[in-house]
């Protein structure tokens, strides 16, 4: 049997006013397959962060350049991408936030949220110019269809 | 607007109560201009109410985190009260939460400051 993947792609300008529109969409791509409303809600964060920063750090708010989201919908897990097309950063050099002396530094925690609220968070090059960020949460097993307490509503509708 | 902000003051403290989101962008520069024009005029025992606050990203992390700051540089005190779980865990997670003094009850934080 071959397992489906589903694409939802959105593109959006390099303007802090488009984020709101990225986290509409995961907020319901989240709900649609069924993430709790705790996951959905870091996800949502994660996803967030990843596009402020293409916009901040990646495009520095170029209007020419845009970011470029991607969510793949798999059986087992939701993938969010996230390219930017600016120029690129080694996120190994970056200072650790939790590092005592950095603790009231005013940025620079975003990618660390972003790694605790996401299964995996991978920063590439990509090949074209600019960074793609690559983030995927693990999908809860589905419950079986068949459910007790909805049996026993059908069955005291059937009693009344 | 993302961020509604109410001011109050009780004796020398002043209280803004927060309303809405703190986010990148609009909502973390309400707030960074909301304690900048207390500092300004001499107002420097403050509380932040975030229990209206329903959404705070890194950025709006990091503007408490510079307010708490700043505000300290001024000869001041900046503490938080109310704060909602998820704001809490946000702190927790990049170990804010020893770093701010937060408190449940408003007249304890206002105690605080005597």
């Amino acid at each position: 049997m071959m397992l489906a993947e589903n694409v939802v792609e959105l593109t959006i300008a390099s303007q802090l006013e488009y984020i709101d529109l990225v986290t509409t969409l995961t907020d319901n791509i989240t709900s649609m397959i069924g993430f709790d409303e705790e996951s959905a809600y870091w996800i949502n964060m994660a996803v967030r962060e990843s596009v402020a920063n293409a916009v901040e750090h990646g495009n520095k708010y170029d209007q020419q350049k845009s970011v470029d989201i991607r969510y793949t919908i798999g059986v087992d897990a939701l993938r969010v991408t996230v390219r930017d097309y600016g120029e690129g950063f080694d996120p190994a050099t970056l200072p650790d936030p939790l590092d005592p002396n950095n603790l009231l530094n005013p940025a620079g925690r975003g990618i660390l949220y972003m790694r605790t609220f996401m299964d995996s968070v991978e920063y590439d090059r990509h090949p074209e110019g600019g960074m793609i960020v690559s983030m995927s949460k693990r999908r809860a097993p589905k419950q079986p269809s068949h459910d007790v307490s909805e049996g026993e509503h059908k069955r005291d509708a059937v009693g009344n | 607007m993302q961020l509604e902000i109410r001011e109050r003051a009780v004796g020398d403290v002043v209280i803004l109560e927060m309303f809405g989101k703190i986010t990148i962008g609009e909502g973390s520069v309400q707030l960074r201009d909301a304690v900048s024009k207390l500092l300004d005029s001499g107002r420097n025992k403050i509380v932040l109410n975030l229990g209206g606050v329903g959404y705070v990203d890194s950025s709006g992390i990091g503007e408490l985190v510079s307010r708490y700051t700043t505000t300290k540089n001024a000869g001041g005190r900046l503490k938080l009260l109310n704060l909602p779980k998820k704001i809490k865990d946000l702190l927790m997670i990049t170990k804010l939460l020893t770093v701010f003094e937060i408190y449940e009850d408003e007249q304890a934080a206002l105690d605080s400051f005597q």
